[in-house]
């Protein structure tokens, strides 16, 4: 690891001016992915802004139809909340097969969404969930958000203070994990609202996480798994490596995406 | 930069630049060696410690952030009392082979009975992923966890 220099603000306010004034700059929130990456010398930021002092990142909040979590909170706040199993249980399972403990205590849904990881999990919940990305300059709808593998619509030195998700009538989601890294080979959520289904893949896309039309339109005019006969996505498009190679993992989503619909459509209406 | 950190129940006043992980603080500084050193990027959980009851990596945890909280190694989970019954449990079911890894293994074991007294395989499995034995030693692993779940008794092994 390269040396830095280590700055701890307790408002968003001031975090926002030392990324102003200062020059190369990152900012720190759980730091399970980014001080590894820094470790080992893939990343050399100068400065770094640690964002774990900012009370007002932290909390759950409900309301009727949405459920906002703040960016500081850790992953396993959210698989532990009342507020989140009542109202999103499929993201309570999510925040639950985030790797491993250890990572679950100190890793935070901000870091996670502002990083955009193509295997992570909570990209999929942003998009299947039509959720906001709140800063602290504006909202970004998820829909515009991602924007290709570990890219978002962050501009330099912006810090995301929320996420709020639309609370669904039915939802659930899938992961077919890597055994060993406990990353997403791939992830389907399915998510039931009012005005249609939505369907989000994560850690098979090429360009990061996406949604699939053909399974929405065809699940938002009968909620069962049944729509999905002769629905298939290209292998085109699809990431390849060792583990998986485009085309099973083209098969593996429509796998999944089954078994995300059955137990969506089984869940609490 | 000083520090004041609370390890096992002491106060440890530290001078040691803001950009030192807590690992190099323990084992360098304060001299408690027996939190190891595996990888360093949060890959093995070697490292791995409690910060106010909860497993975490501590060659990825800032000074910083682990100001306040209340730090626990190995070196004093055997005063707990879960502590003490995996420890037995670790020494009856022989769990170690070289032993490198099992501080870490021994603490994430002890935070998760702490979480949940009885653990089904699942539980464990979960609990115990993030840390990795090159030897091998998960059987006897989740055999002696059970053990412990059961209070330390003697009935079979559980594996
Ligand atoms: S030394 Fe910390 S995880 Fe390996
Ligand atoms: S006992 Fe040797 S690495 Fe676990």
């Amino acid at each position: 690891m390269y040396a830095f220099e280590y700055h701890r603000p307790t408002d968003v306010k001031q975090a926002a001016e030392l990324v102003a004034q200062l020059e190369e700059t990152k900012f720190l929130a759980g730091g399970q992915t980014l001080l590894p990456t820094m470790k080992m010398r893939l990343a050399a930021p100068a400065n770094l802004i640690d964002l774990g002092q900012v009370a007002e990142l932290r909390g759950i909040e409900r309301s009727a139809d949405t459920l906002s979590i703040g960016a500081m909170t850790l992953h396993a706040e959210v698989a532990n909340s009342a507020d989140v199993r009542t109202a999103i249980p499929a993201l309570t399972e999510l925040a639950e097969l985030i790797g491993d403990p250890h990572v679950r205590n100190r890793g935070t849904i901000g870091g996670s969404v502002a990083n955009n990881d193509p295997a992570a999990d909570y990209p999929a919940a942003c998009l299947a969930l039509n959720a906001a990305i709140v800063t602290n300059k504006r909202t970004i709808a998820a829909d515009d958000f991602f924007q290709g593998i570990f890219a978002t619509a962050l501009d330099e030195g912006e810090i995301i203070t929320k996420i709020s998700f639309r609370v669904p009538s039915q939802a659930a989601y899938v992961k077919f994990r890597h055994p060993a890294s406990r990353y997403a080979l791939v992830g389907v959520f399915v998510a039931k609202h009012a005005d249609g289904v939505r369907v989000a893949v994560t850690g098979s896309g090429a360009n990061g996480v996406f949604r699939v039309p053909e399974m929405e339109q065809a699940l938002s005019r009968n909620f069962a798994v049944a729509a999905l006969d002769g629905i298939s996505v290209p292998a085109e498009g699809m990431s390849s490596d060792i583990h998986a190679d485009a085309v099973y993992r083209a098969h593996l989503v429509g796998v999944i995406a089954r078994r995300a619909v059955q137990a969506a459509a089984s869940s609490r209406a | 930069m000083a520090y004041s950190l609370n390890v096992n129940g002491r106060i440890h006043s530290v001078d040691v630049d803001a950009d030192t992980p807590l690992l190099w603080v323990l084992r360098d500084v304060i001299g408690l060696t027996g939190t190891k050193f595996g990888c360093g990027v949060a890959q093995c959980g070697a490292c791995t410690i409690h910060l106010d009851g909860h497993a975490v990596r501590s060659c990825v945890t800032t000074i910083e952030s682990a100001g306040s909280s209340a730090i626990m190694t190995i070196e004093a989970i055997g005063s707990t009392p879960k502590g003490s019954v995996v420890q037995r449990a670790w020494l009856e079911e022989e769990v170690v082979q070289c032993g490198y890894c099992q501080s870490g293994q021994i603490m994430s074991a002890v935070a998760l009975l702490n979480a949940n007294a009885m653990p089904s395989d699942g539980d464990i499995d979960d609990a115990m992923s993030g840390n990795i034995c090159r030897c091998g030693t998960y059987p006897r692993i989740r055999a002696a966890i059970k053990k412990a779940a059961r209070g330390g008794s003697n009935t079979g092994n559980g594996g």
